[in-house]
């Protein structure tokens, strides 16, 4: 009787890995999906904490690309493994703090240690040749297949006609034939086969599927490194690089200051970790101090702060102070006025 | 049969999934798993996650900023 085959999709929620995922079990392939988890990834986060992206389907793309196919999907937390990816990337960044090329090197390095790990054949991603200029190239791709460690097992059904035969096709599990040659940065192939697959609603994210490929979610992590003198990071501090307004008025502090009730109420979760303060006498923003703080710096840190809410154009506001510890106290300041807030202050 | 509670509080999606996910292999068929979240993107992402992989919501529920999904382990 001949071998049920198995193989798993790399699945990021968008149309390229769903597409390649469904090219596969066409052919009789049982396929179940795995998708990392490295803190960075944009699914889910920022419309759950802010108010403006409520409109959004508030879903997480790889498990909806799941049900779409009827597939199991693995959600694996990478986020410490990760960290030396992202803080000494071998193949550098792209143009931003995005380590694209050691990224895949690395998360298809994982899936060939769970293929290993649950006694699957191949594994197969949604990657094009020409459709990502770090990672997705014809050079860089024989690259990630040697250096990950999966060789001749990675199979990459979107573009395989243009890359060398793998051992799924030569030894005959899946047809050759059946895949697909697609090149470059154009979308209509994969609009059209999703056409032809009957597949009419995915997920196309703009901005990628990473806020390491986001300018100014590099520039925030930047300053994060600079603050503390090394290349280190934990979840909490690449959480909240993605809430509120960053301001570094001084190389000592920085504040985050919620943009919006949503960003409110998730900053109230990190009260007992930082300093925090809002204006008592008129409507305003919560705001964390991240760093050292000398009293007069928290009269400054105050002032700043009080122009971020109604009472901005008042002689003089109270700010309501909460130490770690839980403790309050009330300072009276004048809120700065705007050109008091210098521009380069804005991480 | 047991049923368990697992604290998701202060953590975004997908991270309730992938904890909910780690409790579940611990579990055994039939037992039940209360899931205590903050992030109301698990209203969708954990019925979500429970429907592809075999296991049966008994009941949502939110309040106070709070979501609670309480499922049975499935085979």
């Amino acid at each position: 009787m001949k071998k049920q085959r198995k193989a798993v999709a790399l699945i990021s929620g968008g149309l390229d890995s769903m597409l390649a995922a469904k090219t596969i079990m066409e052919q009789g392939i049982h396929v179940e999906g795995i998708n990392f988890f490295t803190g960075f990834c944009v699914e889910g986060h920022t419309h759950a904490i802010r108010e403006k992206d409520k409109a959004r389907p508030n879903r997480n793309n790889a498990l909806w690309v799941a049900e779409q196919l009827g597939i199991k999907l693995h959600i694996v937390d990478v986020i410490e493994e990760y960290k030396k990816v992202l803080i000494n990337p071998k193949h550098g960044y792209g143009a931003h703090m995005n380590p694209c090329l050691d990224c895949k090197i690395f998360m298809v390095n994982k899936a060939k240690q769970w293929i290993v790990e649950n006694d699957f054949d191949f594994i197969i991603t949604g990657e094009v040749i020409g459709q990502r200029p770090m990672s997705q190239t014809k050079s860089k791709m024989p690259i990630v297949a040697k250096q990950s460690g999966a060789d001749d097992l990675l199979l990459r059904p979107m573009c395989a006609k243009n890359l060398p035969a793998t051992l799924p096709e030569i030894e005959g599990w899946v047809d050759r034939e059946k895949l697909h040659d697609i090149t470059g940065r154009s979308r209509k192939p994969q609009f059209e086969m999703a056409k032809r697959m009957g597949i009419d609603d995915y997920s196309q994210p703009a901005g990628g599927c990473c806020f390491l490929t986001d300018k100014y979610y590099s520039a925030k992590l930047v300053d994060l490194w600079q603050s503390q003198g090394s290349k280190e990071y934990e979840l909490d501090d690449i959480m909240l690089l993605k809430v509120g307004r960053h301001i570094r008025p001084k190389a000592n502090f920085k504040l985050i200051i919620a943009r919006e009730e949503g960003e409110g109420r998730f900053l109230q979760g990190y009260k007992k970790d930082f300093i925090s303060m809002h204006c008592s006498s008129h409507t305003g923003p919560l705001a964390l101090i991240d760093g050292t703080i000398s009293a007069e710096d928290l009269y400054f840190a105050a002032s700043i702060v009080a122009r971020y809410g109604q009472g901005r154009n008042a002689e003089q506001v109270d700010i309501n102070v909460i130490d770690k510890d839980g403790s309050e106290r009330t300072i009276q300041v004048k809120p700065l006025k705007e050109e008091e807030i210098h521009k380069e202050w804005h991480v | 049969m047991i049923k368990e509670t697992l604290n998701a509080r202060r953590l975004l999606c997908p991270l309730p999934v992938i904890r909910t996910q780690d409790k579940v292999k611990q579990l055994n068929v039939g037992d039940q798993l209360e899931v205590i979240c903050t992030d109301p993107g698990v209203m969708q992402d954990i019925p979500a996650w429970c429907r592809i992989n075999g296991h049966t919501v008994l009941e949502t529920k939110s309040g106070n900023y709070e979501y609670i999904v309480t499922l049975e382990v499935g085979a």
